[in-house]
């Protein structure tokens, strides 16, 4: 029996024991292995994402030209899915099971424990309507996005659209997660870092059932979203507006800049399209549509991508340049020689006033010989090469051949012929002025866009310098602030431009002016025609203008392709443009009809 | 005989100080694990805390009331309340309600309660009173056959319930017949009849594929193995008569044992046993389904880390991934709100009671006395053995509250008269001739 007392030792040992297993294990589990406090987070947290509201970006009175609108991402979390009624779901969510089953499975090969989207930005309405039911099925729950509005549905080529980030976003920027909309043209993409704002993140408690329980920890590991910065654009919505409502029918593009600032107050390229067409999850759809079946490619942007010659136009610049080298004056007369170069009939120029007025050709072809031919060298050859470098630096200092520094992607810098240039098509000695002579008159090698013929305009009503175009202003918010932009000279002394300017006041006042259609009662409107020869087809007309004279408010650029002569319909276009920003009105409203009315487009297919 | 004292001078007031600090501790989790903003009062009845302290509060009436007993009530009355308890027991089967799958409930308007509950109480007297008579000699095959028979017969009831919880509950009433004599080669033969079923549900997993068209079974490593020792042992004792015979048929008995394993796992339990048991031993892993309790628990109590998330900080408990978190999982709370620091008082609290429960039953004069203080302190281990142990992943799971702690009046109350009653007979020892 005395033995057995013993056992109480056993049976306590024993119990001491299991207590002793049980703390190492507790040890083991609580302190030692750390997966599972992941573990417990992974659940019972839901990490949503808040999504930062992109910028709004304002015309230059103040008026949106771009906002947002609300969406609902539907997030899956595979793992807290329950047993759900797929069908009644697909109904609600108005989709087959097919897509159901195809989208639970891509979630699930994604990840378990963490959300992705399920159904990819339902509007406000729709989401309402699911957000009733959503207690039914755990492991949906919604997620706010927004998504851009364009409330007048103009400026598509300027305001560009935003899309989901891609792989290479992804690889590139590392404040990108998958899912962020990122700017992919136009000023989305020039100012993606001004307009994104920064992405917030909400910390909930969810119970076993994915209903929330409230903020973890009252909120501590929340960061708030931060909104992305709104901006103020150049842009005039109303001539804008107008702008591409005279261009409805017609290829072409409309460009004006205030001379004073650089500001570019419309920027239209027709045919264009609505913007609220790229906006969502109809965006790849839309687009396959306008870039594959669409044979006028609406997405091309003419304003900066076309590249035209620039025709008559160009021997402004070759006037300016002709005075700064000395090489004429404004009383040079020179006879109109049709053996040189084809020309219209006109009087001879007897001065250079109305060699601009008349646009005589061989007028122009004389110039430009002596402005190539200077006799810096005996050899003819060299001496051309030597003239053209002269020369292509001057044409330069206009921002020709240049990209401008336009604040949008894809700008194109056009082409303006360099001694390099010719050697390669010719061999080095191997050309000379004969070779090149139809740069005189804007023809030949030379490639502008209009942006740069804008910008041209800019400098003449400046008298000789012109600020870098842009097309936003600042930063709007508490706190206005304004971007600096760089002023460029032409190099050419402001008193060479007064009988430029005053010759193209001729062109559109004279008597006998290319340009009468662009008369406006009570402004003085300084203009010059041009015609860019189409290899392909029919020239294009184009036109550029400003006005006031004196004082100018704004500078104009308009190519209307495939319409011939410049001043049949650039000219009546670029002042409607101006009468209406200048006057707010339109005086002659069967000028403005007949554009109105002209379908170019439907014509040129007839031709 | 001596004049009486005031009762509560001779109570041992370490248990009684160790079962407040429980209950209390226990109630806090209760309400943490059943918290949410709407029902913060403390005694809100429509909340499963509130419904605790009320229990709480007769608990403690009905501590007082066993303590005022006369301590022979309970000698006395042994039998009667085995008796009773059986009766229940075999009533429950034909009239009570199935709760959760087993027949072991009586719902008498909005109260329930388990007659299991009695029966270990009852069964605890009983087996007590029967081992503490003086003219009987624990030798004697006859006493381990009626001591066993007293045990068997509610774990025999109430498997047919069936409540695997409970039967395991009589089964640690063996510590008892140990103590009283029962020979460690019986505890032995359990332990390795446990070990061989492990281990037969591991080499069934195993099927090494040498070539296309041979295929070495698990079992076969196993034979092997066993035949190497059969030879060894053969060679060392062969000298001695009849050892071949001996050696031959408990070679057969554990190839027949190793054999069986599979015909009983498979066709005597119960799938989510089964499951229960291949989810523990690690053949298996289900987080989302068998194995989604103990899955959901270890994840609560191991993110509690060091020193826990603090009090109604749980999210795992609270926000209902740990299952049944009130009532059999509510070490889940204690684990994640407390930490390691609070599992760890939790555990030495146990241990501690226990030990002392131990301790003071050796000091009896009384048989009877010690007899049941290590029955009482045989049920608290087993509850305290399982419920632990499932919820972090080392036992089984099986339905069984952890003492003290669980949401439920009945198991409460139950608890509470079997310490009480230990503690009232511990209070008469000096009283008591032997």
């Amino acid at each position: 029996m005395n033995n057995l007392v013993y056992r109480k030792i056993t049976v306590i040992g024993a119990f001491v024991i299991v207590g002793l297993v049980f703390i190492a294990r507790l040890f083991y589990i609580q302190v030692l292995d750390e997966s599972y406090v992941s573990s417990a987070d992974n659940q019972a947290l839901r990490y949503v994402t808040k999504y930062p509201a992109r910028g709004i970006i304002y015309d230059r009175n103040h008026e949106i030209l771009v906002l947002n609108q609300a969406a609902y991402d539907l997030m899956i979390v595979p793992r807290q899915v329950g047993k759900i009624d797929t069908e009644a779901f697909c109904v609600l969510l108005d989709i087959t099971k097919a897509e159901f089953i195809k989208n639970y499975e891509s979630a699930k090969n994604y990840s378990q424990y963490r959300s992705s989207i399920f159904k990819k930005q339902m509007t406000a309405d729709e989401y309402s309507r699911v957000a009733e039911r959503l207690y039914q099925y755990p492991g949906f729950y919604g997620q706010k996005r927004s998504l851009r509005i364009y409330p007048d549905s103009i400026a598509a080529h300027v305001l560009g659209y935003i899309g989901e980030v891609n792989q290479a976003n992804l690889d590139n920027d590392t404040f990108y997660r998958s899912g962020d909309f990122i700017g992919i043209s136009g000023l989305e993409k020039q100012y993606e870092k001004e307009l994104r704002g920064g992405r917030g993140r909400e910390v909930l408690m969810v119970d076993v059932h994915n209903t929330v329980q409230g903020q973890f920890e009252n909120g501590r590991f929340d960061i708030e979203a931060k909104a992305g910065q709104n901006l103020t654009s150049t842009i005039d919505i109303q001539m804008q507006k107008y702008g591409e409502q005279l261009m409805v029918n017609k290829k072409g593009s409309i460009v004006a800049i205030e001379p004073r600032t650089g500001e570019v107050l419309a920027l239209v390229s027709s045919p264009s399209y609505d913007p609220n067409l790229l906006v969502g999850v109809k965006r790849a759809k839309n687009y396959k549509l306008l870039a594959e079946n669409d044979s006028l490619d609406p997405l091309f942007n003419r304003a900066l991508m076309a590249k035209y010659p620039p025709g008559s136009i160009f021997k402004i610049v070759q006037s300016l340049i002709g005075l700064d080298l000395g090489v004429i004056n404004e009383n040079t007369g020179i006879i109109c020689n049709k053996a040189l170069v084809g020309c219209h009939n006109h009087p001879s120029a007897s001065n250079l006033r109305e060699a601009i007025q008349m646009s005589c050709n061989p007028y122009y072809h004389q110039v430009f010989k002596r402005i190539i031919n200077q006799g810096k060298s005996k050899n003819y050859f060299e001496d051309s090469a030597i003239g053209l470098a002269i020369w292509n630096n001057k044409v330069r200092a206009f921002g020709l051949g240049e990209r401008l520094g336009l604040d949008l992607p894809s700008l194109k810098s056009g082409g303006v012929p360099d001694v390099a240039f010719y050697d390669r098509i010719y061999g080095t000695r191997r050309w000379a002025f004969s070779t090149i002579y139809s740069l005189s008159i804007g023809q030949g090698e030379l490639e502008v866009v209009p942006l740069q013929m804008a910008n041209l305009t800019a400098i003449i009503a400046n008298r000789g310098y012109y600020i870098t175009p842009h097309l936003i202003k600042g930063l709007t918010g508490t706190v206005d602030s304004n971007f600096i932009w760089d002023r460029h000279d032409s190099g050419i002394d402001s008193a060479f431009y007064t009988p430029i300017v005053d010759a193209m006041n001729w062109v559109v006042e004279k008597p006998g002016g290319t340009a009468r259609k662009a008369r406006i009662d009570g402004i003085k409107v300084c203009g010059k025609t041009g015609t860019a020869e189409n290899p392909h087809g029919k020239d294009h007309s184009v036109f550029i203008a400003f006005a006031p004279m004196n004082d100018p408010k704004i500078a104009i650029a308009v190519y209307v392709e495939n319409s011939g002569f410049g001043g049949d319909w650039a000219a009546p276009i670029a002042s409607l443009i101006i009468e209406r920003y200048l006057t707010g009105k339109i005086s002659d409203s069967l000028k403005e009809e007949r554009i109105l009315n002209a379908d170019l487009i439907s014509q040129e297919n007839e031709d | 005989m001596r004049t009486r004292q005031n009762i509560f001078q001779e109570i041992d007031w370490v248990m009684v100080a160790t079962f407040l600090v429980m209950i209390i501790f226990g109630w806090m989790s209760i309400y943490a694990a059943t918290f949410d903003e709407a029902h913060r009062d403390f005694f809100d009845m429509s909340q499963n805390h509130g419904k605790q302290a009320m229990w709480m509060g007769f608990a403690i009436i009905i501590a007082t009331a066993i303590l005022l007993l006369d301590h022979r009530f309970f000698e006395t009355f042994g039998y009667i309340i085995y008796g009773f308890a059986m009766l229940l027991l075999v009533a429950v089967l034909f009239l009570g309600s199935e709760i959760k799958g087993a027949q072991s409930w009586f719902v008498i308007g909005s109260f329930s309660f388990q007659p299991s509950e009695i029966a270990k109480y009852g069964t605890a007297l009983a087996l007590s009173k029967y081992l503490s008579d003086n003219a009987l000699k624990f030798d004697k095959l006859q006493t381990k056959i009626v001591s066993f028979a007293i045990i068997l017969a509610p774990a025999v009831l109430i498997t047919l319930q069936p409540d695997v919880g409970s039967t395991l509950v009589f089964a640690a009433l063996t510590i008892v017949l140990y103590r009283q004599g029962l020979s460690p080669l019986f505890f032995n033969l359990g332990f390795a009849a446990i070990v061989l079923f492990v281990l037969a549900l591991y080499l069934k997993q195993v099927n090494i594929e040498v070539s296309e068209n041979w295929i070495i079974q698990g079992s076969t490593f196993f034979l092997i193995g066993l035949s190497l020792i059969a030879l060894l042992v053969y060679i060392n004792l062969r000298k001695k008569r009849g050892s071949a015979f001996v050696i031959g048929s408990t070679y057969a008995a554990l190839v027949g044992y190793y054999f069986s394993v599979d015909y009983v796992f498979d066709n005597l339990l119960k799938l989510h046993h089964q499951n229960r048991i291949n989810e523990l031993l690690g053949i298996v892993s289900d987080p989302l389904g068998a194995g989604y309790n103990v899955h959901q628990s270890m994840i609560a109590i191991g993110s509690g880390g060091f020193s826990g998330k603090g009090f109604l900080q749980g999210t795992q408990t609270k926000f209902h991934f740990v299952p049944e978190q009130s009532t059999d999982f509510i070490f889940c709370t204690v684990g994640e709100e407390w930490g390691f620091l609070g599992s760890f008082i939790l555990v030495s609290l146990f241990v501690f009671l226990m030990g002392r429960i131990i301790w003071v039953a050796e000091k009896q004069r009384s048989d009877f006395t010690r007899l049941y203080g290590y029955s009482l302190a045989s049920i608290l281990f087993i509850h305290f053995f399982i419920n632990i142990g499932m919820t972090i992943g080392l036992a089984p799971v099986i339905g069984i509250p952890l003492p003290f702690f669980s949401y439920g009046g009945s198991s409460l109350w139950s608890f509470t008269i079997l310490l009480f009653t230990f503690i009232k007979l511990d209070s008469e020892r000096k009283f008591v001739l032997r």
